[in-house]
């Protein structure tokens, strides 16, 4: 791909492919727009943008993840999400083939989770300006009456649920990315969890935290819940959903799961009344098969995410200000 | 102070300052008074201890002499101030007069081990204490522990819910009696009692407590004891089977247990201990001292410090403890059987499940201990503060001692009044804070804290000068706080590893009781530079709360500056900083994981100039728990990375070649804990340590066996940049079979490269000057060594000696950093 005598032509090709690919009847309007019947209930609005490296990795690449990961943050509120929007950073000289097969998986998507892509935009920039292709999304939805999902509305006693297991994302990533031969190959648990969240929603309405742990993991979404509530969280090791294959690759790398990110997993916080029916259903769907009941919430003036550990004791979960930093003196 | 104008005086005011109230003062003041034939009075101020004497001028001139050379054991007197307005005199007699109001700045004293009085009283059976638990005297029995507030009077101490019966009350007013405002003072008609609780927490009435649970711990059983400053898990040492079980309930699978014997009678077989030692074991602080194990301690005390050099032990603290020993021996008159050896070895841990802080409160250990012990000790007296075990060890092969002629603090200083102005301050010489033990004699040899707490706290560092109030924060493990007022340091006691909540509300607690205690309004807060330690968090939060500035200090240079505080030394010094790891400063390209530095260190600023080559850490903490995974970073460096995975028996050690070659999840470290684990791992010693520091104590364990071998020639290289290179060191280590002789010759090489470095750093910055900080610097058969060739090379050589010189002592160095970084304007 190239900028400059080729550039026009160029981007026709990309448009071309975006229209082929995406095609649905808003982007067929042609407009720099998309026209939308208004939806009933609430708009949710979110947006997200894309960076990951590889592109490519076992169980998905960023085109996928990039429509996962604005649907989920829509579906983190309650909302049922209705209309996307893409827009592609791409490098200079990224190669064409690599950006029709992002397109196709981020296409079929969409599709599958029945959220169209409504509208886009391409920028090309020079070589060495980026990092192959950014993508940015942006999606619309909408909540119904009655439902009040929040990230500080969990409180003391309520259950905290995980819809899976931990951390496969960011050792799929990782696996690739050092080049570490593992003997299982762990895939990315990328997907779009709307339809799990209408599932759940469907046996309590009145579901108190959604959250999807994605970059930081599961500790660091509960220390931004427990900060935005005001309230203490004590969960479980013995009772946290892994992999072995998973357990093993942190065990190799010195990296705790908790911290490990996720991209088709949420976390759900509900009154403890209801948390076997929330977890029932969500076991009953296919995206939340290894759900698990990992904790409560406390009351906790300091707000502390603590972890009874599989000996006993309990630590601390904190919060990190970036990586996990050597600490033992 | 001319000998004129004392003569000539009919009437004095003198002003006694330090730890000297809840001690035995005034009844003492009141006995020399008398025994003087002088007239006057005495009180205790919010400034320490308010005297008017009145007599003959020789009298008093005897007094002003005697008063600081015969003070009671526990008092620590700073300073003797001889007020300049004379007193109107005309007394006739001398009395112990109503306390007076002021600023409250005195010293809380620490809690002391019972007195040889209260000990022949308690085994007098015609004594009305007779195997009383609760007995205590202005000489002993608990202080810090029990305080609430000051001033230090009954109401403020958890005694207060005791009102004393008419015969405790007429020793606690009389002056002459050595109960005289003895604040906890009891007896079994109207003080606290022993109560036996069992394994579900019922009080099992009609039992003789002492009786009961010393049956239990011979058949085994596992007692919760509740001692000065928390409880204890206790069994009998010599009991395999016991000493097993507690392990597996406390989840503690090889990490060393203190042990209590009778008295230092009963040492022997078990550890070698000299005079010294002895008087360090016997004093009032009664601390833990490591003393070199005999041969045959492992099998007499199967499990209890297994394969290690050394053994912690104490002699009891409190009557409760004397009386189990007591009652093992066939309950004897008298104390003389103590000087003669008893059988009974009591191991005494902290009871502190999951690595919480120590469990102080009775329904708080029914609770928590639940499932640990087998029976409660239990008591009605509250723990107000909780304090944990001081843990001690003699500097014994240290040729020099310290200095004899320390400065002394001036007094507090406080503004003082035209009609108060100093004539003359008679400074007493006190033995320095912390720098020996109040009963050791001058010439022992110095001592290290590893632990410092129960006894010691909140007895006050003398530093070399004043400045401003400063709260210091810590690091992460093994934590404490430290604050500055005036010319005084005072540590908190020990509050442990900041990984779990209840530590980090401990700290909480700990820091706002001593601020309130010891009424200091800090003007800096320090902490370190990691960003995700609690600490470091505690301190941002504290200061934005209070308007108040930060200051981070960087981890070695607070370890340095922890001895040149410590030390009273100004001006720049050498610092060799022996550590694990600690977050370097910004822009340091290796990654800034430090903890093997050589710094040129000054109150306020640090200058690297050199670092031991780095290794990487491959998976961060992760090489810290697992030894071996250091081993395999070194052979990496050797070139021979593909040895790993057949030389090392672990599921990860397949990719950690690839892992290592990668680089991006080992980061690089100079830290020298970490060059001790992959000798030690290089060696198949504790290839996962199952705690902190193992595979470094079980290495020095086989050197101290083996005993010293020549140093490796060409075992290191020192670059022109100030980077001390032993990796052919680790070359050589990882072909040797035999694991002692390897590490022998790790230490002494080891020892002859940093005395070789120091030159080298010596001989570029012309400063003869060196402080050895960081926690390796516990390894003594590495210090000794160390210290001997820096000293046989003309350097002057400072070690941490009144603060622990791990991360236990780190809060001093960072307040002091502070209060200088403040002092100039930096901050
Ligand atoms: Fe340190
Ligand atoms: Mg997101
Ligand atoms: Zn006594
Ligand atoms: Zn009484």
């Amino acid at each position: 791909m190239t900028h400059g005598s080729g550039g026009r032509a160029m981007a026709q090709l990309i448009d071309e492919l975006f229209a082929t690919s995406f095609d649905n009847e808003w982007l067929r309007q042609g407009n720099d727009g998309a026209l939308l019947p208004t939806a009933p209930g609430r708009l949710v609005m979110a947006t997200d943008a894309h960076v990951v490296s590889p592109l490519f990795f076992p169980g998905g690449d960023i085109g996928c993840l990039a429509v996962h990961g604005t649907i989920n943050d829509v579906a983190m509120l309650g909302a049922t999400p209705l209309y996307l929007a893409a827009s592609f950073i791409l490098e200079e000289g990224f190669p064409l083939a690599d950006l029709a097969r992002i397109v196709a998986s981020m296409a079929s998507a969409a599709r599958d989770a029945g959220v169209p892509v409504v509208t886009g935009d391409t920028k090309v920039v020079e070589r060495g300006h980026g990092d192959g292709v950014f993508i940015t999304t942006t999606g619309v939805g909408s909540v119904a009456d009655g439902v009040r999902v929040s990230g500080d509305r969990a409180r003391p006693g309520d259950a905290i649920l995980v819809s899976g297991t931990l951390g496969d994302h960011g050792v799929a990533i990782m696996s690739l990315r050092e080049n570490l031969g593992f003997a299982t190959v762990v895939e990315s648990d990328t997907a779009a969890l709307h339809g799990l969240v209408a599932a759940l929603l469907a046996v309590e309405p009145d579901l108190h935290v959604l959250r999807d742990p994605t970059r930081g993991g599961l500790a660091t979404t509960l220390n931004e819940i427990a900060r935005q509530s005001g309230v203490g969280m004590l969960i479980e090791e013995a009772r946290l959903p892994l992999r072995e294959a998973v357990s093993a690759a942190c065990e190799l790398l010195g990296l705790d799961p908790l911290y490990v990110a996720n991209e088709g997993k949420l976390i759900c916080i509900c009154a403890a009344a209801s948390a076997d029916a929330v977890l029932a259903a969500m076991r009953a769907h296919p995206l939340g098969r290894d759900a698990a009941r990992i904790g409560t919430v406390i009351d906790d003036a300091q707000h502390f995410v603590q972890m009874e550990t599989a000996f006993g004791g309990r630590r601390i979960v904190d919060w990190l200000n970036g990586e996990q930093l050597p600490r033992i003196c | 102070m001319s000998e004129r104008a004392v003569g000539k005086a009919s009437a004095l005011r003198l002003r006694v300052r330090g730890q000297v109230q809840g001690v035995g003062f005034r009844p003492y003041v009141f006995r020399l008074a008398g025994e003087l034939g002088l007239a006057g009075w005495v009180r205790n101020d919010g400034e320490g201890v308010d005297i008017a004497i009145d007599g003959a001028g020789p009298a008093i001139a005897r007094f002003i002499e005697r008063l600081p050379a015969e003070a009671p054991p526990l008092a620590r007197i700073a300073a003797v101030e001889v007020l300049a307005q004379a007193d109107e005199g005309g007394y006739r007699d001398f009395r112990i007069v109503a306390s007076g109001g002021g600023a409250l700045r005195t010293e809380v004293a620490p809690d002391a081990g019972i007195c040889a009085d209260c000990l022949e009283e308690l085994f007098a059976s015609g004594n009305r204490r007779y195997r009383y638990a609760f007995i205590n005297c202005t000489q002993c029995g608990p202080r810090y522990s029990i305080l609430r507030g000051l001033p230090y009077d009954r109401p403020q101490t958890s005694m207060a819910a005791f009102a004393q019966c008419p015969e405790c009350l007429g020793e606690y007013t009389a002056p002459a009696n050595r109960r005289f405002h003895a604040e906890p003072n009891a007896c079994a008609h109207c003080g606290p009692q022993l109560a036996l609780h069992d394994s579900d927490g019922r009080l099992l009435a009609g039992v003789d407590v002492v009786a009961d649970a010393l049956a239990r711990l011979l058949r085994g059983e596992i007692v919760a004891i509740k001692g000065a400053g928390g409880f204890h898990l206790a069994c009998d040492a010599r009991n395999a089977a016991a000493v097993a079980r507690l392990r597996l309930r406390k989840q503690r699978e090889e990490k060393p247990f203190a042990v209590m014997f009778a008295g230092t009678a009963s040492l022997a077989g078990f550890a070698a201990a000299d005079a010294a030692a002895h008087r360090l074991l016997e004093s009032p602080e009664r601390p833990v001292v490591l003393l070199r194990k005999s041969a045959d301690c492992d099998a007499a005390l199967p499990g209890v410090a297994p394969g290690l050099a050394w053994l912690g032990a104490m002699l009891p603290s409190t009557p409760l403890h004397y009386l189990l020993f007591h009652e093992a021996a066939g309950r004897p008159a008298g104390s003389d059987w103590l000087a003669t050896a008893q059988p009974l070895v009591l191991l005494m841990t902290s009871a502190n499940p999951g690595g919480e802080p120590l469990v102080t409160g009775n329904d708080e250990a029914l609770t928590r201990l639940r499932g640990i012990a087998d029976v409660f000790v239990l008591h009605d007296r509250d723990i107000v503060a909780r304090c944990d075990d001081s843990v001690l060890r003699l500097i014994a092969e240290s040729p020099s001692p310290v200095p004899s002629a320390i400065p002394l603090p001036a007094p507090v200083p406080t503004p003082v009044p035209a009609e108060m102005s100093v004539l003359a301050s008679a400074q007493v010489p006190s033995p320095a804070p912390g720098a020996a033990p109040s009963s050791a004699t001058a010439g022992d040899p110095p001592f290290q804290f590893i632990r410092r707490a129960r006894g010691y706290t909140p007895q006050a560092i003398a530093l070399a000068g004043g400045g401003t109030a400063v709260l210091a924060c810590g690091a992460y493990l093994k934590n404490s706080l430290c604050l500055l007022r005036g010319e005084q340091a005072f540590m908190s006691p020990h509050i442990g590893d900041l990984d779990n909540a209840a530590s980090c509300v401990a700290l909480d607690a700990a820091a706002m009781h001593l601020l309130d205690l010891l009424r200091i309004e800090p003007a800096v807060v320090a902490h370190d530079l990691h960003p995700d330690f609690y600490s470091s968090r505690f301190a941002a939060g504290f200061a934005a709360q209070r308007g108040l500035p930060c200051c981070a200090v960087q981890h070695h240079h607070a370890h340095i500056a922890a001895v040149m505080a410590e030390h009273r030394l100004s001006g720049e010094v050498l610092g060799l900083a022996l550590d694990g790891v600690g977050l370097g400063s910004e822009g340091d390209e290796a990654g800034g994981q430090w903890g093997g530095e050589l710094l040129r260190v000054s109150a306020r600023n640090f200058a690297r100039l050199g670092h031991l080559r780095p290794l990487p850490l491959p998976g961060g903490d992760r090489a810290a728990r697992e030894p071996w995974r250091m081993a395999a970073a070194a052979l990496h460096a050797l070139g021979r990375g593909d040895e790993i995975a057949g030389r090392f028996d672990r599921p990860a050690a397949a990719l950690l070649g690839q892992l290592l070659d990668d680089g991006r999840h080992a980061p690089l470290s100079s830290s020298c804990g970490r060059l001790f684990d992959a000798a030690a791992g290089l060696a198949g010693v504790s290839s996962v340590a199952s705690f902190e520091g193992q595979a470094a104590m079980l290495y020095e364990g086989l050197a101290e066996a083996h005993g010293a071998v020549p140093v490796l020639a060409d075992g290191y290289r020192i670059g022109s940049d100030g980077v001390l290179d032993l990796l052919p060191l680790l070359a050589q280590l990882a072909d040797e079979p035999r694991p002692g002789f390897a590490a022998a010759l790790f230490h002494v090489t080891l020892a002859a490269a940093l005395a070789d470095w120091i030159e080298f750093a010596a001989a570029q910055s012309g400063l003869r000057r060196v402080a050895l900080g960081g926690g390796c610097c516990l390894n003594r058969f590495l210090l000794s060594r160390l210290r001997a060739q820096l000293e046989q090379r003309g350097f002057a050589v400072f070690e941490a000696q009144q603060v622990p010189p791990n991360d236990g002592g780190l809060s001093l160095g960072q307040a002091w950093v502070a209060r200088h970084r403040l002092l100039a304007g930096e901050i």
